[in-house]
């Protein structure tokens, strides 16, 4: 008992240290965060007035539909980019030196996710932001927006496992980032996100209907529209949990082999 | 194992498929004593580095640092040791200063404790007007000085050092040599690889020569030049037209096969006061040389000597 909370002290403390190196880094390089923060509002505004029209007959009324997908979306680009992040680690020499400290074996990785988490709130809030500015209005009010945000993100940490695997496994940077994109690409249009699932051929509609992303968005509509926590916020959260328990320790034992 | 030994490898094998990087390797070191693995690039140094510091897992055979089993007690002998890998292992979106605090930080030390190292260890390696600025601007010489003040944060008694002086300019080289003495009047054991026969020469108490994963040869700098006593004596004949009489005679002179490639001559030299018999009976036959070197035994040579004494072994 003493010697697990040793154990556990010993992480916080360590993942703690290794995620304010993770912040330090990107204060001195804030660049790194445009493409997270650039990248939902551009998409909201071409999604909105290119097809606000076609799809839902007004950009107004479009945006009760796309809001809820793009910020996924957004989520899913921003948790892609720890990938990139962890892989450009292992191309550095530091990363042996931190492997041969005396430090926990979960800390390095946590550490970076736990700092990535700032990636995927600034890429949550610049979607949010930019939908209220162009006239979206949450029918079931602003506590729940904050509830959407905090499943959305949940998921996204959890899928940033997943993209650090990748990381991990893949010999580029370059590899990383077009794997990443693809699977976030079929991930988010292969999903409920922009299009009414009624309009598609029958094996299209089944692959949406399976599609774990569609999930999300459905939950985050009925709470933004509707204001209540629904079966489907209940799935999204469980298969969190899984991704995790199954994830982390997969993650985890990947990094550590590596040399 | 006595509290004399710092490092015990017994018998340390790593393969990679059908291929053993490192074959059945074993040395004994002392506390306080600096040990030189010397090879060529690809001979296993790196990689018994590797296993030595918990970061490779080894096929078989054992490593103990002061004691502890590195696979059964990583995390006590990750306390030990600090490491200086063959590319500067700093993080470089930071700067000097940040990177001690951060590796004091995960090393336990206090945020004070912390902040008291770094200042320390900034100002022994000269790096304090430079703390706070960007890695980018740094030179090579000033990443190692970084990376090495980062493995000594802790005072470790055990010290690795992968290749240390490799790609710096004789200088740099020389103070880098300064500091390692400096680290082990102070206490500590240090394992280093190098390429350099010259450097293993110049600090070492004991060398160990790897090639091709194996332990080829153990013992004193001044032991490994015995065994090869591989000397060699070049001569350059100003005349092209002198340079068989040339031949012939440095051939009588040393008793030893000669090679002869243009205006060049080149024989094994075992006794350096022969030059001067050379010399001296060149001059009397008026023959006017163009240049003279004396070539020590490279590491190619010593290669070549301890492969060359096996294999007439193993034919036997």
């Amino acid at each position: 008992m003493q010697n697990l909370r040793k154990h556990l002290w010993r992480l916080l403390a360590n993942t703690r240290t290794l995620a304010y190196r993770n912040l330090l880094k990107t204060w001195h390089n804030p660049d790194q965060l445009l493409d997270v923060v650039v990248q939902p509002v551009l998409f909201m505004l071409m999604f909105s007035y290119l097809f606000g029209g076609a799809i839902a007959g007004s950009v107004h009324n479009y945006l009760p539909t796309l809001v809820p997908g793009i910020l996924m979306q957004a989520l899913l680009a921003a948790a892609t980019g720890s990938g990139s992040l962890i892989n450009e680690d292992l191309q550095q020499g530091v990363f042996q030196r931190i492997k041969a400290l005396p430090i926990s074996r979960l800390a390095p990785l946590l550490g970076q996710l736990v700092a990535d988490s700032l990636r995927l709130l600034l890429a949550a809030t610049a979607a949010i932001v930019t939908g209220y500015l162009i006239g979206w209005r949450p029918a079931a009010g602003f506590q729940w927006v904050i509830i959407v945000v905090g499943l959305d993100i949940f998921l996204g940490w959890t899928l940033s496992w997943i993209f650090v695997l990748y990381g991990l496994l893949a010999k580029r940077a370059t590899m990383v980032e077009s794997m990443s994109l693809m699977t976030m690409l079929i991930l988010i249009f292969l999903s409920n996100a922009f299009v009414p699932v009624h309009t598609l051929p029958p094996l299209v509609r089944f692959l949406v209907k399976i599609n774990p992303v569609s999930y999300v968005i459905t939950a985050s509509r009925t709470m933004l529209n509707h204001g209540y926590w629904s079966t489907s916020a209940w799935v999204v959260l469980l298969a969190g949990i899984v991704v995790l328990l199954l994830f982390i320790p997969l993650t985890v034992f990947v990094y550590n082999r590596k040399d | 194992m006595n509290s004399e030994t710092a490092v015990q490898v017994v018998n340390l094998t790593k393969k990679f498929g059908d291929h053993a990087a490192v074959n059945e390797v074993s040395f004994t070191i002392k506390r306080g004593e600096i040990f030189a693995l010397l090879g060529p690039n690809g001979a296993g140094k790196t990689t018994i580095i590797k296993m030595l510091t918990t970061l490779l897992k080894p096929t078989s055979g054992t490593v103990r640092l002061c004691g502890y089993d590195v696979q059964k007690e990583p995390d006590r002998v990750r306390a030990l040791f600090g490491l200086t890998g063959q590319t500067a292992a700093v993080d470089e979106a930071l700067s000097a200063r940040e990177n001690l605090l951060f590796f004091a930080r995960l090393l336990g030390l206090s945020t004070q404790a912390a902040r008291t190292r770094a200042v320390e260890l900034l100002q022994e390696f000269s790096l304090e007007a430079v703390a706070d600025q960007p890695l980018e601007t740094y030179s090579g010489g000033m990443r190692r000085r970084l990376d090495l003040a980062i493995s000594l944060i802790t005072r470790p008694a055990i010290i690795f050092l992968d290749e240390p002086t490799t790609g710096l300019d004789p200088r740099t080289r020389q103070q880098m040599w300064e500091t390692i003495r400096k680290l082990v009047a102070a206490g500590a054991t240090i394992i280093l690889t190098t390429q350099y026969l010259e450097e293993a020469d110049a600090l070492a108490q004991q060398v160990a020569i790897i090639d091709h994963g194996k332990l080829v040869s153990l013992g004193t700098p001044a032991a490994l030049k015995r065994k090869v006593n591989k000397r060699k004596l070049l001569l350059t004949v100003a005349n092209p037209t002198q340079a068989n009489a040339a031949r012939r005679l440095v051939k009588a002179v040393l008793k030893e096969p000669v090679q002869r490639t243009g205006k060049q001559i080149m024989a094994s030299l075992s006794d350096v006061n022969d030059v001067a018999t050379v010399l001296n009976q060149l001059k009397n036959e008026g023959i006017i040389i163009a240049n003279l070197e004396i070539k020590q035994a490279s590491l190619d040579d010593v290669f070549f000597a301890m492969t060359a004494d096996k294999t007439s072994k193993e034919g036997k």
